[in-house]
């Protein structure tokens, strides 16, 4: 394929799907394909959906998708799993959830293994999301791995952020609880057809009381079933009921000028790494350098000074 | 010799070996106990725990007198192509002594489609069956005595349809449904758990076993409505353990939906019948059926208060584990079957089928088929096995581990319990991940030889690629196609519609008993992909829960 | 570059033996690769449809049921037409030796019979990935 990103922009689905795979295997043409697509990023509304594992966030997004497509949008869907910390391999089980989409010509779903990134997405989610962007869907599903507490990196990513939680999970709950009360722009409580669903809506409404007071969207708590498709369109009108309360707030705004700001700390510190590993580490100079610093020939703090000198000449 | 004296004597024994051990290192990878003594088996009362034949619970098995009287019926399951060729093979079977029949459907027949149907496109035929409609069922059974013959049919999610089209060629045939005798394996939740022909969810599944039971307690006495199957469960891979914990709760849970859809426990109880596998490891396998006797009759008694003795019986058809018979060498297979058979004989199988040398290349030549059938014959009359009642019992070893099989057994069950039983439990995908856990064991100890299977790892030599395989004629399907099509030409449709019609009715009313409609349908040479087609829309389909 | 060897494991047709494609998915998990398994009863349009969605390097199919004549070079077809030109695709189960030429000739790489080490497996995804 001789130009992926312009083939992408002209509609090629098999160029959207090499792009991704340039940028999360950070093949050399990575950079250039997102140079060329960043312009027609920015238009797609980005919904983060996380909660704990197998709590049903892949069944509810492939109804969630399907909702959309009745309203003639398409859909674009990135499905974060675990990779293995030990063989560095990974099973992407979402996409079994979502094998009925895989025939509509305004959905792609795309899996991908965290490979090593602690927060819940991959690296380079953020960018399958922007060439999902730039091939044109109007609405595009980041599915983060099952998350415990720590791993919020999707807040960051997406403009609303719906969390999944099921009843009856004693006291994992509490712990989860805390860590994602303040990431949840949404609240949907799946397999309501299980017991406990009610007293889980009164605890989180509990919490949300204290913590909420002073804010000016109190996150909706809606119970669903994904698998019977209940609840499903009150969902999609919540998430419409949000996009525009961040719009008229001016909150969107405001979350993607953050969004810009940490991706482009990201990029400039990672590349910073690549420059070091490249001309520091894996030339040996590092080697030198440590042992006159053992040798108390020169200090860390002016070794570290003259590196970045060196580079940003 | 009281237990202090064994208990000095085992002690003096295990210096011993520790001293040989010195010598003579064991073999690795062996769970078992090096021996087993009557220390293995003090907590057994015999009376509580072992009993008798016939007697409760059930060890020793279910009737007083087993194979001194009959032998178990010879089954072998069979089907292919369309149902012309597989009435020409009931019928050599019949011819060479066999005892019952066993219908093989191909997969468009056991997830309800018809051979025109575009998803069934290079499958008709290919591994059992054709069947579309009542007139393909007539040829099947063309001239084999319905009032005669016992026959087994390998269908689950529209078992109702198929067992109405049997009942229908009954009539025609001029024997009562009273008369027919046989068993559908209607078992939907080892389908969802290890098989996979489902269709609907599990909720209308349930519902159309119930209406089975029902219809069949009042008009099919005879007709074993139920064979909960533990043998697919374990080729799926799982342990043995598993095998009949995984399928008492299932058990478990179509006994509370009937009992919960208003039947009395003992109007059905005495109609479910087991299917388990027969798998190599000889004493394990024996102490399995006698564990699995034991449960279910405890089961029935303490959990369901079932009054009747028949309630409280297991009794079982076997099948010899096909997963352990290999590509390599295939002759080797034989020996497999037989030790297999053996350990079914010895473990008190009602029917038994066993598996052909050629296995795992394809389906089996009428040659290799025979082989499997005389190796029953020979365990039979031959090998004295079948001579004595329970031979094995006493065995401190299989004593022993018929207490552990049970016991292991009761805490799986004890665990799906408390996820809300069987159905929740594959729903959660509990079971389904159980068994690929054990299959992937399975898997890594024969490639790191922790277990040798000869000729696979061990043992192996060059062989020349097999001959003489069966193979299915590709143009089964366009024929069968044809015949299809020119069968709906000659029926009444308006029949058929308004059969349909009134079938769909049925469905949603959750009280009516679907049979009876069925059985209508049937009748006017509504096919099956028809009739599934009008409960696909009412019902919806499942959707697999599989997490790797 | 981060790169890992993506598969699909894919059950094309009605067949219902799933325990071999669990086993090999697994096992190329453990080895390292990026498993995608489609579940069963998926036709051969969306096969090749997940192959180009996921960009894998392998599509792996697995069928006993006697279908693969019918469906392994349907499968060929549909995941070259999609511009899929370097996947690899590979297939296993019960299948005779004399459809193996066929299956071969059709574009299906290698054929991997009842009995095969899943390391012999992997072996085979490494030295033929491209
Ligand atoms: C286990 C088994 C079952 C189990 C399946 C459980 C499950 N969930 O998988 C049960 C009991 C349910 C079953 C049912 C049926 N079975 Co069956 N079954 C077998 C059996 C005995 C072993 C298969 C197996 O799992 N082996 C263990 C695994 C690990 O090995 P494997 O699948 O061969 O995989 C290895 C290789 O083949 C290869 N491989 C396999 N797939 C892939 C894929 C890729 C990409 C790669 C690289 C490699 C690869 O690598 C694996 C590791 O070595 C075979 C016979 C045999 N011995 O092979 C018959 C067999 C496949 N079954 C057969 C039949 C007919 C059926 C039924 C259709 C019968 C019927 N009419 O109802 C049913 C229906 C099932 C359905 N829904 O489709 C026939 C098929 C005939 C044919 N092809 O001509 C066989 C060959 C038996 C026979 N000779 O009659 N079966
Ligand atoms: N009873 C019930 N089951 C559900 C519901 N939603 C999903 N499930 C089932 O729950 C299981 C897990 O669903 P997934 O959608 O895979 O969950 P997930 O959160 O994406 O899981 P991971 O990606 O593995 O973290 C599947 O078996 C679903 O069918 C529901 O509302 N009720
Ligand atoms: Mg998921």
């Amino acid at each position: 394929m001789e130009d992926i990103a312009q083939e992408l922009l002209n509609g090629s689905r098999l160029a959207l799907s090499r792009a991704i795979t340039a940028i999360e295997n950070e093949y050399d043409n990575a950079t250039a394909i997102m140079k060329k697509l960043y312009p027609h990023t920015g238009h797609a509304y980005v919904l983060g959906i996380t909660g704990p594992p197998g709590a049903g966030k892949s069944t509810l997004t492939d109804k969630l998708a399907k909702e959309y497509r009745k309203q003639g949008k398409t859909v674009g869907i990135v499905a974060i799993d675990p990779t293995s910390p030990f063989s560095g391999g990974a099973i992407l089980g979402d996409r079994i959830r979502m094998n009925s989409l895989t025939l509509d010509e305004g959905v792609f779903i795309r899996s991908m293994g965290t490979r090593g990134s602690l927060g819940g997405l991959s690296h380079k989610t953020a960018d399958a999301v922007k060439a999902m962007d730039a091939f044109g869907m109007d609405v595009i599903f980041v599915e983060t791995v099952g998350v415990g507490q720590s791993e919020v990196d999707i807040v960051k990513a997406a403009d609303t952020t719906m969390v999944v939680l099921i009843p009856g999970m004693g006291d994992d709950i509490q712990a989860i609880k805390a860590g994602i009360l303040e990431i949840g722009d949404i609240f949907a409580i799946n397999k309501a057809d299980h017991d406990g669903a009610d007293k889980l809506v009164t605890e989180l409404n509990m919490m949300l009381d204290l913590d909420g007071v002073m804010k000016e969207w109190r996150p909706p708590i809606i119970k669903a079933v994904a698998n019977q498709n209940i609840g499903v369109t009150e969902l999609v009108e919540t998430f419409k009921k949000h996009h525009d309360h961040i719009v008229s707030s001016g909150q969107l705004t405001q979350r993607r000028t953050e969004r810009t700001k940490n991706e482009m700390l990201d990029l400039l510190s990672s590349n910073i790494g690549s420059y070091i590993t490249r001309n520091i580490v894996d030339t040996g100079k590092i080697d030198k350098m440590v042992e006159d610093i053992k040798a108390h020939k020169i200090d860390p703090y002016t070794v570290v000074s003259e590196i970045l000198q060196n580079m940003l000449k | 010799m009281s237990n202090e004296k064994i208990q000095a004597e085992l002690e003096k024994y295990e210096a011993n070996v520790a001293k040989a051990l010195a010598k003579f290192p064991e073999r690795k990878n062996i769970p078992e106990q090096r021996l087993y003594t009557p220390l293995d088996i003090q907590g057994d009362d015999y009376a509580d725990e072992i009993s008798f034949p016939g007697v409760y619970p059930y060890t020793r098995g279910v009737q007083p007198t087993m194979y001194r009287g009959r032998f178990w019926t010879m089954r072998m399951y069979a089907g292919f192509s369309t149902a012309e060729e597989s009435n020409k093979r009931y019928r050599y079977l019949i011819e060479s002594g066999a005892t019952g029949l066993s219908c093989a459907f191909d997969l468009p027949t056991q997830i309800g489609y018809d051979s025109d149907d575009p998803i069934s496109e290079g499958e008709v035929g290919k591994v059992g069956v054709a069947i579309d409609s009542l007139a393909d069922m007539e040829v099947l059974f063309d001239k084999i005595d319905l009032g005669k013959v016992s026959t087994s049919m390998t269908i689950n999610a529209p078992a109702s349809v198929l067992l109405a089209m049997y009942i229908a060629v009954g009539e025609k045939q001029g024997v009562p449904a009273d008369q027919l005798k046989g068993t559908i394996q209607n078992d939907i939740l080892k389908e969802y758990a290890a098989r996979g022909t489902y269709i609907f969810p599990p909720r209308p599944s349930m519902r159309l076993i119930t209406n089975i039971f029902a219809y069949c307690s009042k008009n099919v006495p005879k007709w074993n409505t139920i064979s909960i199957s533990g043998y697919h469960i374990r080729e799926a891979g799982s342990t043995a353990a598993q095998e009949i914990a995984f399928t008492i709760a299932d058990g478990i849970a179509y006994c509370e939906a009937a009992i919960k859809a208003g039947l009395d426990v003992d109007s059905f109880a005495g109609r479910l019948s087991f299917f388990w596998n027969a798998h190599n490891n000889v004493l394990e396998e024996v102490a399995k059926f006698r564990a699995s006797r034991r449960i279910w009759a405890k089961v029935m008694k303490e959990r369901f208060h079932a009054q009747k003795a028949k309630s409280m019986m297991l009794r079982f058809h076997t099948q010899t584990a096909g997963s352990m018979l290999t590509a390599q060498q295939p002759n080797n297979n034989i020996v497999r079957v037989a030790l297999q058979t053996a350990a079914a004989v010895m473990g008190g199988t009602q029917s038994l089928h066993t598996n052909s040398r050629d296995e795992a290349l394809a389906l089996p030549t009428a040659e290799a088929v025979m082989i499997a059938l005389r190796t029953q014959q020979i365990v039979a009359y031959e090998s004295g096995l079948a001579d004595v009642i329970d031979p094995l019992a006493g065995s401190y070893y299989v004593e022993a581990m018929t207490d552990r099989i049970e016991k292991e057994a009761m805490e799986y069950i004890q665990k799906i319990d408390d996820m809300g039983g069987a159905v929740d439990a594959i729903e959660k995908g509990y079971i389904q991940k159980e068994i690929q856990d054990s299959a992937y064991k399975w898997q890594m100890d024969v490639e790191s030889g922790a277990k040798t299977i000869v000729g696979v790892n061990k043992f192996q030599i060059e062989e020349e690629p097999p001959k003489g395989l069966l193979r299915v004629d590709a143009s089964v399907g366009v024929k069968q196609t044809a015949q299809l099509h020119e069968m709906k030409a000659k029926r009444d449709n308006a029949a058929v519609q308004k059969a349909l019609t009134d079938l769909k009715t049925a469905c949603e009313d959750e009280n009516e008993n679907l049979m009876p409609h069925i059985l209508n349908a049937v009748r006017t040479y509504a096919t099956l992909g028809e009739i599934c087609g009008v409960m696909r829309k009412v019902f919806g389909e499942y959707e697999a829960h599989v997490s790797l | 570059m981060d790169k890992r060897i993506r598969v699909l494991v894919a059950k094309p047709g009605l067949d219902g033996h799933d325990r071999g494609a669990k086993v090999v998915a697994r096992a190329l998990r453990d080895a390292g690769f990026e498993v995608v398994y489609t579940g069963l009863r998926q036709t051969p349009e969306q096969i090749a449809e997940a192959a180009m969605q996921e960009d894998v390097n392998v599509v792996a199919m697995s069928i006993l049921s006697g279908a693969h004549p019918h469906l392994f070079p349907k499968v060929v077809d549909l995941v070259r037409g999609k511009g899929m030109k370097d996947c690899l695709i590979i297939g296993g189960g019960v299948i005779p030796e004399g459809d193996i030429p066929a299956l071969k000739a059709a574009g299906i790489a290698e054929v991997f019979t009842p009995g095969t080490p899943t390391g012999k497996i992997v072996e085979f995804i490494k030295t033929n990935v491209k």
